[in-house]
Formats: C-alpha cells, structure tokens, sequence
C-alpha cells in the first residue's frame, strides 16, 4: 500500500507528535512516483529534498547523499558518510605489528596494498630501518602498488562508466582488472585482502614463473587498455557528460586540499612518487600525468594515461627483479623478520616444508624464536610517525604512534577518499542532478577507506 | 634519515638571519621544553599482560614508564630552524615542547595560539603551509591534566615540507579552537576526532558525529572505551574476544 495515499500535501511524515510540520515527505517504495509527482505537482512547490542512498548504485559505495533540488537542478548536496565504519584504526590497537597489515588493507580494499605500503613504511620509520631494506623488498613493493594502482584505476573508471549508463566501460575493465587480479594472486596467494607487504619488507617472493606471469599480464595489458580510450574519449555523449562537469580549479583543490587526479587535472604536478620519492621510486622513469581542463574528463584521461605510465614502471621492475633474483626479500633481522619462509602453494600460501622441518625437529631455539616473533612480535620503540604515499586517488598518509610495545597505540589512516567526499557539495551545486552522480565517480572514494 | 627529507627548492637567506634570532622567543612563558613529558604508557610486572595472566616470576613489582622519543630544545638542524625562527617571529612563544624525532618535528602549540599560528603558517611566504592533510586525535590517560592531544599534519607544497602540530587538551575540558577557518578542508577531520574521541571545536561550522550514528553514546577510539567483541564458540572451545584474550604487548 503507498504511503502517499490520504495524505495532504503538509504532512511531515517525520515530525514528532507536536512538532510543527514543516513540509510535506513521501515515502516511495518503488511503484508509487506516479502518486508522488502528482502530489508534488498539485502543492506547486518546485523544491524538494531526495535522499539518495545509502544503498544506491550511483553513489559510488554506502554513501548517503541528501540533495535539495529544483527540477533536475542540485541547490545543495550534503554527503553522509559512516554507514561503512567498522573500527579498523581501533582494532589495529589490539593486534601486533605485523598484523596490522591485514587490517590497513581493508580500508579501501580496492587500493588494499597502498594502505599496506603506507603502514609498514611509517612502522619502518618508528623502527629507523627505512635505509636498511633489501633492494628487492622495494622492489617487490613497487611491483605490487603499481600493478594495484591499474586495477585501482581500471574500478575507478570503470564504475565511473557504469554510472552514466554505460555498461561496456565496466564490462572492459572488469575484464581486464580480473587479469591483474589473477596475477595478484599467483603473487600473494588472493585477489584483495592481501596482507602481502608488510612491516620489515613483503610476505614472500615472487614464484618460480612470476616474471613470466608478469611478461603475460603486461603483454595483454598493452593491448587492452588503449581499448578503454578509443571507445570514451572521442565519443560525443561521453565528452557532453564529462566535460566542463564537476569543476574545480587549483585554487578550490588548495582550500579542500583535493589531491591525486583531481588536483593535477589542475595542471598542478603533484604527485608524491616525485616530490617526496619512498620505495626507490625516485629509480624509475615516468611521467606525472596531468590535464588543464579541471573536469570530470581531465581526471579520467589522467587515469587512463596513469595505467599507461604504471605500466612503464613495471617493465622497469621487471628488469631489477630479474637482475635481483635470489636476494633478500625482508629485512634480514632475525628480531624483525618473519621467522618462516612463506610461500604461494597450489592451495593459496603456507609455510615452507623446510622450515617446518627445521622448528618441529632440528631446532627448540628455532621454535622458541618463531613462537616469540609470531605471537608476541617484534617491539617497536616509542614515537610518532606520519608516512604520505600517492595512492591512486590521491595522498594517503598513516600517522602511527608506539609505546615501545609489541602492538600500535594508535594508528591513523589518512585516506583520500574521506577528504574529497567533502568537495562534492562544491562540484555539483548549481549543476544536474546526472553531473552530481559523475562528480563523485571523477573523484572515486572507495568508501572501505572513507569510513574506516 | 627518511626519505621524506627532500632538500627544499628555496632562496638563499642572508647572512645573519641564519643566526635565527627569534628561536629565543619559541616557547612560551613558564614552559619547560627540557622536559620529557610524553609519557604514553606505564606497565608493571614482566609480560605487560595486565589481567592477572599468573606472573609468577617474582617481578610483579616492576614498573617502568615510557614516554614518546624526541623532546628536543634549538637547533632543531636543517630547515627547522628556518622555520622554527620564522614562526616563532610572527607567533612569539606558541610552543611548550617541541619533538624531532625519524626526521619529522612536531610542535606542541598552545590552543590559544593554535589558530593564529596556523593562519601564520599559511599565509607567510616563508612557510606556506598551504594544507592541513591530516587532523586526527591521540587519547594518553597517563597524561594527567593533558590526556587528549590533537594531532595536525601540515604539508607546504611551495616548499615541499611537512610539521606536525600537536595540542594538548585536559579531559576534563576538551576544548580547542577549530582551524576551519583556516583550513576549510580540515572539516571533516575535526568532525571525526569530536566522533571519535570527543574534542570540542569551537568555532567549527557543523561539529556533529560523521562515522558513527548521530545518537551514539560515547567516543569509541578513547582508551577507556572497550573494544568490544563477543566469545567466539567452538566445540569444546571459547575463544576470547581480542581485548580479553591475554597479551603480550609489553
């Protein structure tokens, strides 16, 4: 039955019994707008307040948005975010060190192994062994953050395409995010959730066939992802959409402290991969991609040439991981390191046999040791840490802070997406309700990382 | 150090005001930098456990304090003295300690002061700390009188550099001017730390919870509210929630 049936058009379903009744409220359970546009019609009042969300398609993930409207015209727009929160910076407080990683991946789960990147360098710092790491373990690290920031990017633009109608954009880069989400787990065991960089360096090394896996994957990649470009950009009904839409120049991007694609679609070459290099990205040629239109089409053409340069880097990788083979792949600290080699086997990872072997009959230190390290963990010395990386949406920063225990006393994730949510009131007020929704797909919070 | 130490792109400075004249000002009235007070954890016994896990090892009396390493007086070395000088200029004596500590400082900045200085920052060529990433809070119970500290991370893309400023706050009365006006984007981070562990920002445009539900009683990321979790049943077996499960985090 509708809720709108037998109601005047000033009845406030909302306020509480003596309340005043401040304006008339629908309720629409899907088979009803007929009722409510003539109702709307009848009051003559071109206003009104949709809520969208917080289970919508359009809004990018739970996000609630609340949007005062006349006609298709968005007066104001009020983000509500939260729905998504589960109390992972809290969590973190009671696990050690090294688990830590298996929560920070969790916060935007798309971008999973930037949150790990960004964890376990800030630990490193508290730890003072940023200078210590393997070569190969930073080179692991890129490998992984690279290949994540394609598929990172291929979801953005993705369901940026599927939000304005078009499927095919999403079938393409499901297609090709399912190959590098394949390698992903031939590399680390699974697709998302990985846990595989951790503090001290990455859970285990490339298999026997990585780089051949990897020669595959950026072989098909090459030639699919330009595929993605030929059938967007010079489209007509994509440039009338994207174009001149969600606008925000560099000095809006300064005052919300936008950064990522939205602020070099500014012109602005920020990207913290240069300017302040982690990782050893400071070894690696590429280019920072930027755009001067300021729209929604300039980031999208960033992501795009941003997968392109990604790939440059890994060719680069490749060859350092070749000329690497064999090294160290973890800080090689007996006090710091992971006491097992852990290794990809055909059911996903597991410890090696060796190592079994080694604790359950040669070695009664060797099990003490893995016991301490693994259960307790390793101790990290009292202070404070704020480490920034360039996360595909943006700067993503991990502020830690250590009692000298075997556990954070707090950890902080400063993610992007939660900071750009604030900006959407000022790209699309003014706008179409339809600009409002590409607005937020040209900013791409994950809201995993908005909420926490 | 860190690879976060990038060398500022900068024009040379004269002569004399490398002497940093105003670094005597930094502090304020009655304040004693010397002082490591950062005091974040206080255990006893041996395992760090707390509850009672049956140490019966003969070192229950034990008891060590741990603060937070760095608590530092001038020179700062390198660009922190440039800016330290500076600040201390335009706002004479906003700071009561100052940490330098991995190749990151942190000033610790009276509340009073806190939006003054951030204007400052801002604003100054010599600084322009055009950004405010990151405000989140840090809950030190053994801290008496200044349990809740506000943490800023300031980031200057002029010349490529970051601080962190940090403000302590008595539990009893939470209250420290919002930099909203300053840094409009800091909005949402102010909100979360009100959400979360119940510092007031006066003057902030809408300070109202954003992650957890509007009517929700209390701030969960203070160290006295509980983690929470339920016993995890198996056959023949509990398994405690995380918080109860005994700890080693000593």
């Amino acid at each position: 039955m509708s809720q709108t049936e037998n109601r005047s058009a000033t009845d406030d379903l909302f306020a509480e019994s003596g309340d005043e009744h401040v304006d008339a409220a629908y309720l629409s359970n899907g088979a009803d707008w007929d009722q409510i546009v003539d109702a709307q019609r009848e009051s003559n009042d071109e206003t009104i307040v949709v809520n969208v969300g917080p289970q919508h398609p359009s809004t990018h993930g739970v996000m609630r948005l609340v949007m005062e409207l006349d006609g298709e015209t968005v007066l104001s727009v009020r983000p509500s975010i939260g729905f998504l929160h589960t109390g992972i910076e809290k969590n973190m407080e009671y696990r050690s060190w090294t688990q830590g990683s298996a929560f920070a991946t969790r916060c935007n789960y798309v971008a999973g192994i930037f949150n790990e990147g960004a964890y376990s360098l800030a630990v490193e710092r508290l730890l003072g062994i940023t200078d210590d790491m393997p070569r190969r373990a930073s080179q692991l690290r890129v490998l992984m953050m690279e290949i994540n920031r394609i598929a990172s990017h291929l979801t953005g633009v993705g369901a940026g395409g599927l939000e304005l109608g078009a499927t095919s954009v999403q079938e393409v880069c499901l297609r090709e995010r399912e190959r590098v989400l394949d390698f992903t787990e031939a590399i680390t065991g699974l697709r998302m959730n990985n846990a595989y960089i951790r503090p001290g360096g990455v859970q285990n090394d490339l298999p026997d066939d990585g780089l051949d896996l990897l020669d595959e994957l950026l072989r098909q990649l090459r030639k699919n992802l330009p595929e993605i470009g030929q059938f967007t950009l010079q489209n007509p009904i994509f440039k009338n959409r994207l174009q001149n839409v969600a606008h925000m120049d560099l000095s809006q991007c300064m005052m919300l402290n936008a950064s990522g694609p939205v602020l070099r679609a500014t012109g602005y070459p920020w990207d913290l991969r240069k300017t302040q290099p982690y990782c050893g990205y400071e070894n690696y040629e590429f280019e920072v991609c930027t755009a001067t239109s300021m729209d929604a089409y300039g980031r999208w053409v960033i992501r795009l040439n941003e997968m392109d340069q990604s790939i440059r880097i890994l060719e680069q990788v490749r060859d350092e991981l070749a000329a690497s083979k064999g090294e160290a792949y973890r800080i090689e600290d007996d006090e710091l390191r992971w006491p097992s080699d852990l290794t990809v086997a055909s059911d996903g990872q597991g410890n090696s046999n060796e190592h079994v072997k080694h604790i359950m009959g040669e070695s009664m230190e060797g099990l003490i040791h893995h016991f301490k390290i693994v259960s307790q963990g390793f101790h990290v010395p009292a202070g404070q840490a704020y480490v920034p990386i360039e996360a595909p949406a943006g700067e993503l920063g991990f502020h830690l802070v250590s009692d000298g225990g075997t556990r954070p006393y707090r950890a902080h994730l400063r993610d992007p997406g939660f900071n750009h949510v604030q900006s959407v009131p000022i790209m699309s007020e003014g706008g179409m309700l339809s600009d409002a929704i590409m607005g937020i797909a040209s900013l791409d919070p994950v809201m995993g990382g908005v909420d926490r | 150090m860190s690879e976060n130490d990038a060398t500022p792109v900068r024009p040379e400075r004269s002569e004399e005001s490398l002497e940093f004249p105003y670094l005597a000002q930094l502090f304020a009235p009655g304040a004693d930098p010397e002082v490591d007070d950062q005091i974040v954890a206080r255990r006893t016994g041996m395992w760090g456990s707390g509850q009672g896990s049956g140490d019966t090892s003969g070192f229950n009396g034990l008891e060590r304090t741990t603060a937070l390493a760095g608590i530092t007086t001038p020179p700062f070395g390198g660009w922190f003295d440039q800016i330290a000088d500076r600040m201390a200029e335009l706002v004479p004596g906003f700071a009561t300690h100052v940490m330098v500590h991995r190749g990151e400082i942190t000033f610790f900045v009276l509340p009073d002061k806190l939006v003054e200085l951030c204007r400052a920052l801002r604003d100054d060529e010599d600084l322009r700390f055009e950004v405010c990433p990151s405000v989140s809070g840090v809950h030190y119970p053994e801290q008496t009188g200044r349990e809740l500290h506000v943490v800023y991370h300031l980031l200057s893309y002029t010349y490529n550099r970051r601080i962190r400023l940090e403000v302590e706050l008595p539990d009893s009365d939470p209250h420290v001017p919002s930099v909203v006006p300053v840094y409009p984007h800091a909005n949402y981070h102010e909100r979360e730390t009100w959400d979360m562990f119940g510092v007031v920002f006066d003057g902030h445009p809408g300070l109202t919870r954003i992650l957890m539900p509007d009517d929700w009683v209390g701030h969960p990321q203070r160290k006295d509210y509980p983690l929470g979790g339920i016993p995890v049943e198996f056959k023949g077996a509990v398994v405690a929630p995380p918080s109860e499960r005994r700890s080693y985090n000593q």
